[in-house]
């Protein structure tokens, strides 16, 4: 096709095109973008202070004061939950960023170097694939005990990104083997550029699209592991808000009266991991050439 | 013949109607195609006919139309997105574009058969040959499973597949690409079709295995009556096999008429320049070639008035009308203003000669290279085979100088281009470039060297970095490598688009904003950028258009000219090479089989393997054709997993005798610097 044509083409606007090719997706990406404004604003949307016990309504049925009820300690639930997102996503985001973004490169670096280097770094990757998701995390997190920084748990976010990196490790070396076959792969190792600046200029950009789709899927993962782990009491401490904190502790003992104070919480997890799922399948069969036309 | 008559008892068909009436005539189709960009007339008002048992060329560059119109034919277009928009498509006397789908169905594969480009895809690779073959048929000729049987074997051996019986039972993986494509065609045979449409039906395969499938397809055509559309880009099938020629052009015909006619007086600017831009295999090298400017349209936004005028050297004001396809002479049409004045056929090479290398120098000098691949065999206890994908190569390399290196696919010469870059590690043998040997040079010292040697690769699609802009590709090494500053760079940049003639403007785009043209040329920019002595052309214009390869070899004879740099030539086109190269060397199966200067390898070819290559690439010229014997080298490329004993073309040879299956024969000077690998001469 003729080069001096192509300026007359005009890219149409890429989220619009999004919204029309997957609705779906899209409806995921504004349930994540509600919860992100809301883990922002907390301070300004919620209409208690999420630590504030208030004896005189625990328990309390949801109504026009408390819209998702109380909890043993008579905490606002409406409020613990916008806060909950607040941690459910930095440390959601921030653990699947460095899972997917440790393991990815890894994987490329593996894809690039092959043979026995490749060998290598694959069987470790079997290793750790081999232990199930949240025993890894429960040994990292009890190995590594708790150094807080800005009111995040960095370990937690280690031990949920440990189990993601040989997940990413995986997939991103697949894609990228197939880069490493490409011609202009051959052109660099022939300008003899250092191998670090064939991975990070030639190799990573050209798996970008596998790696965002990842990164979307396991924020979901990275979320539902935090509740669990902080159900199992090894995650987020009382008195800070956390979604799968809230399932645990007194819920258990008084669900059957406060049926909201599990109902709540759970729905905002089940919410935040389906949103996420949505949008990152979304995005993979988006970022697909083939499913484009 | 007793074949043939038994053949035809399977159907019956009416009497094909008088010679002079087209068997098939597509008139004033249009066909459309809805993309995200808006709708693309892929083919805009196209009429061709092909009578019966004429074979009709339909010639013309990627995405001219020349496919679609074909697919139009048999109603095969990619559906929801293409549609027939007008024109009628007349089959023996009935409009195929009324019939209904059911009818459509009965009339495919039994009255047109159409054979594809990919042998390798268009056959289903779970089901057995026998199944594939059958299933025509069982289904239109409402066979039984013996009847189809034995049809079968007979239809495998009329495509030349021996030992028929136990072929049917093994399915595609087994069979070569070659043999693959004689199915497809056995496949179209099946119910004695009256006309075969044939998409380049050899473009994936080697020139000695195309000269096979295009005389079995002659000879078939011929005995049998079928009629031929065959589509194709290359001129010199067009030449030898054609009787009329239809050429396409930005979905429109631009003239058509009897192939003779149309190679020796063409009367359309477009086929002109496709003739005189194809570097030719019987003729020297003269100087450039001549070349059409710019690239074809875009056809979303195709050009008013006549679609060639903006590359045209002739255009005139009236070239903003539409010319009409009209007679211009008996039998011949054009669709141009001055058909009546087209200049005559196309002259031998014109323009300055090349530059002579400078001679003495040694630049590159390869000793007995050999480079060995294990590949793992199937299973745990597989144990490993040894491709020995070159075997004992040499040759020289002098300063300013061009070495063509040739053969078919696997003969080795693309891992010797890897082995010399670097890319891969020898096996064996020495590398001296400037007098240091690369195989055992330190790691630091080769990435020294690395700028001095720089490579161009055959696919402009895939050899640029999709992330990367043109200017950013062209810095990369100029800043990483050769410490230029950023304005520094900046300005060499564009020094380097303006020399391999790109618009400055460029060097902000993605290669995905350019055409194969332009990106090979983005690649070409990307090795000059080190200042290299010498580069690895591996294919460098095999991938690109007819009338865009013109212009690449061109500016790579140019840099040459101008630069001094040397190039190792790796093609598989004998033209190309030709006209490029000052020495050549034939590559079959690992081994050098032949290595000469360049006129005396045209002109005198000693080894039996350099012959048949020259015997099976058509020339783009009915005449010269016309008194070239049909001399297709037989049998397949044996696999280089277990290469023949002894001398390794002996399985394909036409001297080959006992002594050859025993004794690997040397290189030896057999004239004054013309060195061939034979016992027999």
């Amino acid at each position: 096709m003729s080069a001096t044509a192509l300026p007359a083409f005009r890219a149409p606007n890429p989220i619009l095109a999004f919204i029309r090719a997957q609705p779906l997706g899209a409806a995921g990406l504004v349930v994540i973008l509600v919860m992100g404004t809301a883990a922002v604003f907390a301070e300004v949307i919620a209409p208690f202070n999420p630590e504030a016990i208030d004896f005189m309504s625990m328990l309390a049925a949801p109504s026009a004061d408390h819209f998702f009820g109380t909890d043993a300690f008579g905490r606002d639930i409406l409020t613990r939950i916008i806060y909950g997102a607040r941690t459910a996503l930095t440390i959601g985001f921030l653990s699947s960023f460095i899972g997917c973004t440790a393991g990815g490169l890894l994987g490329v670096a593996s894809a690039y170097f092959g043979g026995r280097a490749d060998l290598l770094i694959m069987r470790l990757v079997d290793i750790v694939l081999s232990f199930p998701i949240i025993v890894l995390a429960l040994v990292v997190v009890a190995v590594l005990g708790k150094t807080a920084v800005l009111g995040i748990d960095l370990n937690l976010v280690f031990a949920i990104a440990i189990p993601i990196i040989p997940r990413a490790c995986r997939v991103v070396r697949s894609a990228a083997l197939s880069v490493r076959q490409m011609p202009y792969i051959d052109a660099a190792r022939a300008g003899g550029y250092s191998s670090t600046h064939i991975i990070l200029r030639h190799m990573a950009p050209n798996v970008l699209a596998p790696y965002l789709i990842l990164l979307t899927a396991y924020v979901a993962q990275a979320i539902l592991l935090e509740a669990s782990l902080s159900f199992l009491g090894l995650g987020v401490q009382e008195p800070k808000p956390a979604w799968g904190l809230m399932l645990a502790g007194d819920s258990a003992n008084f669900y059957q009266e406060a049926p909201w104070m599990i109902l709540f919480p759970g729905l905002a997890i089940s919410l935040a991991v389906f949103a996420f799922n949505l949008f990152g399948d979304s995005l993979r069969d988006w970022l697909d050439p083939k499913f484009r036309t | 013949m007793n074949q043939v008559l038994h053949l035809d008892e399977g159907c019956s068909h009416t009497r094909p109607p008088g010679v002079d009436e087209p068997i098939l005539s597509v008139e004033g189709l249009v066909v459309e195609f809805d993309t995200s960009r808006g709708v693309v007339r892929a083919v805009d008002g196209v009429s061709w006919s092909v009578r019966a048992g004429e074979t009709l060329a339909l010639v013309g560059e990627s995405g001219c139309g020349k496919s679609v119109s074909a697919l139009a034919v048999m109603r095969l277009l990619a559906k929801p997105a293409g549609r027939i928009a007008g024109g009628r498509i007349m089959f023996q006397g009935q409009d195929l574009l009324s019939l209904t789908e059911g009818q459509m169905r009965e009339r495919r594969g039994r009255d047109i058969a159409m054979i594809f480009q990919e042998p390798m895809t268009s056959l289903n690779p779970v089901l057995s040959i026998g199944l594939q073959l059958a299933e025509p048929l069982k289904i239109h000729m409402g066979m039984s499973d013996a009847q189809a049987r034995e049809r079968s074997i007979e239809l495998l051996g009329l495509v030349g597949i021996a030992d028929a019986e136990r072929r049917l039972a093994q399915y595609p993986h087994h069979f070569s690409g070659g043999m693959r494509q004689r199915v497809m065609i056995a496949i179209g045979l099946a119910c004695n079709p009256r006309l075969i449409i044939a998409d380049e039906p050899t473009t994936a395969l080697d020139v000695t295995i195309q000269a096979q499938i295009l005389e079995l397809m002659k000879d078939l055509s011929r005995r049998l009556g079928i009629t031929l559309v065959l589509i194709t880009h290359n001129l010199g099938i067009v030449a030898r096999y054609a009787d009329r020629v239809a050429v396409m052009y930005a979905g429109r015909i631009a003239e058509e008429g009897p192939a003779a006619r149309v190679f020796a007086a063409p009367r359309h600017p477009y086929t002109v320049g496709l003739l005189r831009s194809v570097p030719r295999l019987d003729r020297a090298r003269g100087g450039m070639l001549e070349t059409i400017d710019g690239a074809p349209p875009n056809m979303l936004h195709p050009p008013t008035g006549c679609r060639f005028a903006p590359r045209c050297r002739w255009r005139q004001d009236i070239c903003a009308t539409d010319p009409a396809l009209r007679q211009v002479v008996p039998d011949q049409s054009s669709a141009c203003h001055f058909a009546e004045d087209m200049p005559p056929p196309p002259q031998p090479l014109s323009g300055h000669a090349l530059a002579p290398p400078n001679a003495g120098a040694m630049l590159l000098e390869v000793k007995g290279l050999t480079k060995h691949f294990p590949v793992r065999m199937r299973g745990f206890f597989g144990g490993t085979a040894t491709v020995r994908a070159a075997q004992d190569v040499s040759f020289r390399i002098g300063r300013g100088e061009t070495l063509g290196l040739v053969g078919e696919s696997g003969c080795g010469k693309t891992t010797v281009g890897r082995v010399v870059l670097q890319l891969e590690k020898a096996t064996g043998g020495q590398i001296l470039f400037d007098g240091e040997d690369l195989a055992t040079v330190s790691s630091r010292r080769m990435k020294e060297l690395r700028t001095r040697i720089q490579v161009i690769f055959q696919d402009p699609y895939s050899s640029l970095n999709p992330r990367m802009t043109v200017g950013g590709t062209i810095r990369e090494p100029l800043r990483k490598r050769l410490g230029f500053s950023a304005i520094k760079a900046q300005a060499r940049v564009e020094e380097l688009l303006d020399q391999v003639g790109l618009l400055r403007e460029m060097a902000d785009r993605y290669p995905h904003q350019m055409s194969g043209g332009q990106r090979q040329r983005v690649g070409i920019a990307r090795a000059l950028a080190m200042e290299p002595d010498f580069i690895v052309c591996d294919e460098p214009v095999s991938a690109l258009d007819v009338s865009i390869q013109g212009q690449i070899v061109n500016l790579l004879a140019e840099l040459q000219g101008r630069l001094g740099i040397a190039y190792l030539f790796i093609a598989h086109d004998l033209a190309v090479v030709r006209h490029l190269s000052h020495r050549i060397v034939v590559m079959y199966l690992g081994r050098v089989m032949e290595s000469a200067d360049r006129d005396a390898l045209y002109a005198e070819p000693l080894h039996p393997y350099t012959r048949a290559l020259l015997d099976a690439a058509p020339i783009p010229d009915p005449e010269v054709e016309r008194g070239r014997a049909a001399r297709a080298l037989t049998g397949e490329l044996p696999s280089p997993l277990s290469p023949p004993q002894g001398c390794v073309f002996h399985t394909r040879c036409p001297l080959a005798d006992a002594q050859c299956r025993s004794v690997i024969p040397p290189l030896r000077e057999i004239r004054p610097g013309h060195m061939a690998a034979c016992i027999k001469i």
